[in-house]
C-alpha cells in the first residue's frame, strides 16, 4: 500500500470512528426527548450555555462532564484486574464491527477510485459475527470480576442470550448470501441497486421478509435493548452486569451499546433496505446527473454525499424504532426469552434457509445453469 | 524481511507466547483469556496465508462460542478465587502425559514430512487465480473443497457432532 492508500485508508477508519463515537451522545438525547414525547412529558431542557438549550442538546455535554469529574470507585472485594478490563473489552468489538459497513458507492479522486468503506474483506458479513461474538466476554467479565450476585446473574443472563440470537442472527442472514451470491457487504448493497418489474427496489427485505424480520428481533436482543434487555432488568437486578461500575467506566459500557445499537442498524439498513442506494434512482444514474452538473470528479463526490444521506436516513430511522419499541414494549420474561429464541426464531431461519435454497435451486434448474 | 515476514514472526512468537501462558496460570480465567489472545493470533497467522475465511471462522467459533461457555464453566464452577495450586500429579499422569505429547510429535513430523508444503506467496495464489480456479483460501475454494471434493466426511462428521449433542442431552436428563 503506497503512502496516499494509507492516508486515504486512515482518513476512512477515522470519519468512521468520529461518527461512531458522536452518535453516542445524539443517541442519548434522542432516548430522553423519545421518552418524554411518548409518555407526554418534555424531558431534558434546562441545562444550557449562556442560555441556549438547544432542545436539551446541551445535556448530553453535562452529562459528560459529569461522567469525567465523578468519584471512580472499584469495589474491594472486586478482581481489579478483570473489572478495569470489562468495559475496555466491551468496547473495542463494538467499534471494530462498522468497518465493513458500505456507506455510499465508489467516489472518484483523481485517477483513483475510492471505496466508501473502511475494509472490503472477502468474508464480510461472517467479520460482523466473529466480532460481534466477543462482545460477550466483555459483559461476562464485567458481571463475574464485580463479585457482586446481582451482576453476575446479569451477565450469566446476557451471555446465555447473546449466545442463543447469534444462531438465528447468523442463519437469517444466509438466505440473503445465497440470493446474492456474495458475503461482502459492497456487492449486496450494489446487487439491491436492481428493481423487480422495474417498479419496486429489489431490496433485501423485498427478497427474505421473513429473514429481515428474523434479524431485526436478533439484533435488539444481540444489542441487549429492550424488550430483550434482560441482562439489565432494574426492577430485580439494580442494573445487572454493570452495577458495580462508576463514572467513566459506567460511560464506557454505555458507549459501547449505543454503538452496537448503531452498528446493527446500519447492518440492517445495509442488508435488507438497500444501504446507501437511493430508492428510484440507480447509482449509475445518479453519477450521470451529477457528472453533467459537475464534472466526473466533483460529480462522484455529490453523488456520494446524496448516497450518504439516503443511508443515514435509513441509519436514524431504525435508531428511531429502538428507542420507540424500548419505550412501547415491555419486558419479556427469561423463559418466555429463551423460548422465542430456540422455538420460534431458529426453526424459522433454518425453514427460511431451506425454502430460499429450494426456490434458488429450482430458479438455478430452469435457467440451465 | 518483508512486511508478511515480520507479521509471520509476531503473531507465531505471541501464539507460542500466550500458550504458554495458559498453562502455567494459576488463575483459570486468565488462562482461559491468554487462550483467546492465542486463538486471535492464530487467526491472524492464518490472514497472512490469505485465509481470510479460516481466520473469521477461527473467531466466530473458536474464541467467540466455544471459549464463551468455556468462561461460563469456569465461573460457574467458581475457580478463580485464592483456589490452592493442584501441585504436580502423580506418576502414572505424568507418564502419559508425556506419551501421548511425544505421540503427538511424532504424528506432526510425519505428517509435516509427507505433506507436501510449498509456501503460499502472491505470486501463486495469482497463478491459481489466473488458471480460472477459486484464489487459495477463499470462500469458495473452501466451499468446493467441503461440499464436492469432501462431501462424505464432511456430513459424517456432521452426524458425529449430531450424535455427541444428543448423547449429551440423554446423560444430562437421566439424572433427575
Amino acid at each position: 500500500m503506497d503512502g496516499t492508500g494509507l492516508a486515504i485508508s486512515l482518513a476512512k477508519a477515522g470519519f468512521v470512528a468520529f461518527l461512531l463515537l458522536n452518535a453516542v451522545p445524539l443517541l442519548v438525547w434522542l432516548e430522553r426527548r423519545g421518552a418524554a414525547f411518548i409518555q407526554d412529558r418534555i424531558g431534558p431542557n434546562r441545562t444550557s450555555i449562556a442560555g441556549f438549550a438547544l432542545a436539551g442538546l446541551v445535556q448530553p455535554l453535562a452529562d459528560v462532564v459529569k461522567f469525567m469529574f465523578k468519584e471512580d470507585f472499584v469495589p474491594p472485594s472486586a478482581n481489579r484486574t478483570f473489572y478495569l478490563l470489562a468495559p475496555i473489552i466491551t468496547l473495542i468489538p463494538a467499534l471494530m464491527t462498522f468497518a465493513v459497513v458500505p456507506f455510499a458507492d465508489v467516489v472518484r479522486i483523481g485517477e483513483r477510485l475510492v471505496q466508501m468503506q473502511v475494509a472490503d474483506l472477502n468474508v464480510g458479513i461472517l467479520y460482523v459475527f466473529a466480532i460481534a461474538s466477543l462482545g460477550v466476554y466483555g459483559v461476562v467479565l464485567a458481571g463475574w470480576a464485580s463479585n457482586n450476585k446481582y451482576s453476575f446473574l446479569g451477565s450469566v443472563r446476557a451471555s446465555a442470550q447473546m449466545i442463543s440470537y447469534e444462531l438465528s442472527m447468523g442463519l437469517s442472514v444466509l438466505g440473503l448470501v445465497m440470493v446474492f451470491g456474495t458475503l461482502q457487504l459492497d456487492d449486496m448493497v450494489r446487487a439491491q441497486g436492481a428493481r423487480l418489474f422495474g417498479v419496486l427496489p429489489l431490496w433485501g427485505i423485498v427478497l427474505q421478509p421473513l429473514g429481515f424480520l428474523l434479524f431485526v428481533i436478533s439484533v435488539f436482543a444481540e444489542t441487549n435493548r429492550l424488550p430483550f434487555d434482560l441482562a439489565e432488568s432494574e426492577a430485580e437486578l439494580v442494573v445487572g452486569y454493570h452495577t458495580e461500575y462508576s463514572s467513566m467506566k459506567f460511560a464506557t459500557f454505555f458507549m459501547a451499546e449505543y454503538i452496537a445499537m448503531t452498528t446493527g442498524a446500519a447492518l440492517i439498513v445495509s442488508l435488507f433496505l438497500g444501504g446507501w442506494q437511493v430508492p428510484f434512482v440507480s447509482s449509475e444514474t445518479l453519477n450521470g446527473w451529477t457528472a453533467d452538473l459537475l464534472g466526473p470528479g466533483a460529480g462522484s463526490w455529490l453523488a456520494a454525499l446524496i448516497q450518504f444521506g439516503s443511508f443515514s436516513a435509513k441509519l436514524g430511522f431504525f435508531l428511531w424504532l429502538f428507542i420507540w419499541v424500548r419505550w412501547t414494549l415491555p419486558r419479556f420474561r427469561y423463559d418466555q426469552l429463551m423460548r422465542l429464541g430456540w422455538k420460534v426464531m431458529l426453526p424459522l431461519a433454518l425453514a427460511n434457509l431451506l425454502v430460499t435454497a429450494a426456490v434458488l435451486l429450482v430458479i438455478d434448474g430452469a435457467a440451465g445453469r | 524481511m518483508d512486511g508478511t515476514q515480520v507479521a509471520f514472526y509476531l503473531l507465531a512468537g505471541l501464539a507460542v507466547a500466550t500458550s504458554v501462558l495458559v498453562v502455567t496460570g494459576r488463575n483459570p480465567v486468565a488462562s482461559l483469556l491468554f487462550l483467546v489472545l492465542s486463538f486471535f493470533c492464530l487467526a491472524g497467522l492464518f490472514v497472512t496465508l490469505e485465509a481470510h475465511f479460516l481466520a473469521a471462522i477461527q473467531i466466530l467459533v473458536y474464541a467467540g462460542a466455544i471459549l464463551v461457555l468455556f468462561l461460563f464453566v469456569i465461573m460457574l464452577l467458581n475457580l478463580g478465587q485464592g483456589e490452592p495450586g493442584l501441585g504436580l500429579p502423580s506418576v502414572p499422569v505424568l507418564a502419559l502425559s508425556a506419551l501421548s505429547g511425544l505421540a503427538f510429535v511424532a504424528l506432526l513430523v510425519f505428517t509435516v514430512r509427507e505433506a507436501d508444503i510449498a509456501p503460499i506467496t502472491p505470486a501463486r495464489i495469482e497463478a491459481v487465480d489466473l488458471a480460472g480456479q477459486a484464489t487459495v483460501g477463499s470462500t469458495e475454494a473452501i466451499g468446493t473443497a467441503l461440499f464436492r471434493d469432501f462431501l462424505l466426511p464432511f456430513e459424517v462428521t456432521s452426524l458425529l457432532l449430531l450424535v455427541a449433542m444428543v448423547g449429551a442431552v440423554v446423560l444430562a436428563k437421566r439424572e433427575r
